[in-house]
């Protein structure tokens, strides 16, 4: 429920908030809402799915591996859908829909990452052997993440707002009304995402109950 | 050494690809191409040498090592074996790329450290994705599903610091590339050190 009104909140004071008048970047600032936040809560969610696959290293309970499976899909979701907005605004303010930049070909392989995690798990039949090897390879996905998304632009030349001399947006928000919508925007998508893992878990562990008996 | 035919067959799989290039190309002027002509070459001469490590074993073998030997021995000594069966096969790779194509490295200790630096890697990626693969009953084209993801931020960081050798770029300019590089081998050197037992567990 929480979630929703944050979301809603999202779309709408998102759209009709009055934003800080910038050249080149125009109305497109709004973007902020949507692909930086977007991005924000798939990196907690995909943690979430790591520590519940190292929960299942350690304690082997299937409820573990279901909720890092699950948690990993909405990850990837939600990956899709922050390239997407990503690249409609990268089409407006850079010019192009793709552009050879540091961070983009970092959330491109991680993204390239967690589809061969999908193929890893459809390959192996037997269930707790699935769980162990697709949990090492989850951990493995996610530190390469960080590293990709989090120290390499860093390191090298990026276009993206905060990195290789950009000034990030914290330096656009001029009175603050630009924070009183992102950080309400992570949490609405977050509890979003966590709404959804519930019910895909919930449904899961149902399944597995009618099998069982 | 056990299968003396397998190391023979990567350094002719080598020489052949080196070979073949040098027919297709005759000879690279430009530097860009001849860097990255080099490193696909080793970057599947590597996949090449090394998918096999675990498939290979018989389930009899694994037994014995599983029984005698702790499991991070186990993935520690196939790494540092296939670290130097790679840092023999790169070098032998330049000496007779640089024979055949061209060369044109100006700043031969970086791009040493570099062709160093991504047999290491080469290696310690590969082998570990080789030990997940294997659990997927030998699927070979898992191994090139699970190893691109982790192998081509390393080619393409690996391409960028021998470009800067080539061109003869002083080394306070790639010092930061070279850090990007052993980070990335500490980081799966580590993972893999700790994750191996579980894996390894049947």
């Amino acid at each position: 429920m929480a979630a929703i009104i944050l979301v809603l909140y999202t779309i709408i004071a998102g759209f009709l908030m009055p934003v800080p008048a910038l050249p080149i970047l125009h109305e497109s600032i709004r973007n902020l809402y949507f692909h930086v936040t977007m991005w924000f809560s798939m990196v907690i969610i995909l943690a979430v799915s790591v520590v519940h696959g190292v929960k299942f290293l350690n304690k082997g309970q299937r409820y573990n591996d279901i909720v890092s499976s699950e948690a990993a899909n909405i990850g990837i979701l939600l990956g899709i859908l922050g390239t997407t907005t990503g690249s409609l605004w990268a089409n407006n303010t850079w010019g192009a829909w793709w552009v050879n930049d540091a961070k983009l070909n970092g959330a491109a392989i991680s993204l390239l990452f967690y589809f061969a995690y999908l193929i890893l798990r459809s390959a192996i039949p037997d269930e707790d052997k699935r769980g162990r090897v697709s949990a090492i390879y989850n951990i493995f996905a996610f530190t390469m993440m960080l590293v990709f998304i989090g120290v390499l632009p860093r390191m090298t030349d990026s276009l993206h707002p905060g990195n290789g001399g950009n000034p990030g947006f914290g330096g656009y928000d001029l009175d603050g009304t630009m924070k009183l919508i992102f950080y309400p925007a992570i949490i609405g998508w977050t509890l979003l995402s966590v709404w959804i893992l519930s019910i895909r878990v919930g449904y899961k562990v149902l399944i597995e109950k009618i099998q069982n008996n | 050494m056990r299968n003396k035919y397998a190391l023979g067959g990567i350094f002719l799989y080598v020489i052949a690809t080196v070979y073949t290039s040098y027919l297709s190309f005759k000879n690279i002027i430009h530097p860009a191409t001849w860097n990255a002509l080099f490193w696909i070459i080793m970057l599947f001469a590597s996949i090449n040498a090394i998918s096999k490590s675990f498939v290979q074993d018989s389930n009899g073998r694994q037994l014995y090592y599983y029984t005698i030997l702790k499991p991070q021995m186990v993935i520690l000594s196939k790494m540092v074996y296939n670290a130097i069966l790679m840092i023999f096969m790169s070098l032998l790779c330049f000496a007779f790329y640089s024979i055949f194509i061209n060369y044109l490295v100006q700043n031969l200790p970086i791009f040493l450290l570099s062709l160093f630096l991504g047999s290491v890697g080469f290696s310690s990626i590969l082998t570990m994705v080789s030990a997940i693969a294997a659990k997927t009953n030998g699927n070979f084209s898992m191994m090139a599903i699970l190893s691109f993801p982790m192998l081509i931020p390393f080619l393409i960081t690996l391409i960028k610091v021998s470009k800067l050798a080539v061109d003869g770029i002083d080394n306070s300019i790639c010092y930061p590339y070279l850090l990007v590089l052993i980070l990335i081998n500490i980081v799966v050197v580590g993972l893999s050190y700790i994750l191996f037992p579980y894996l390894w567990q049947d």
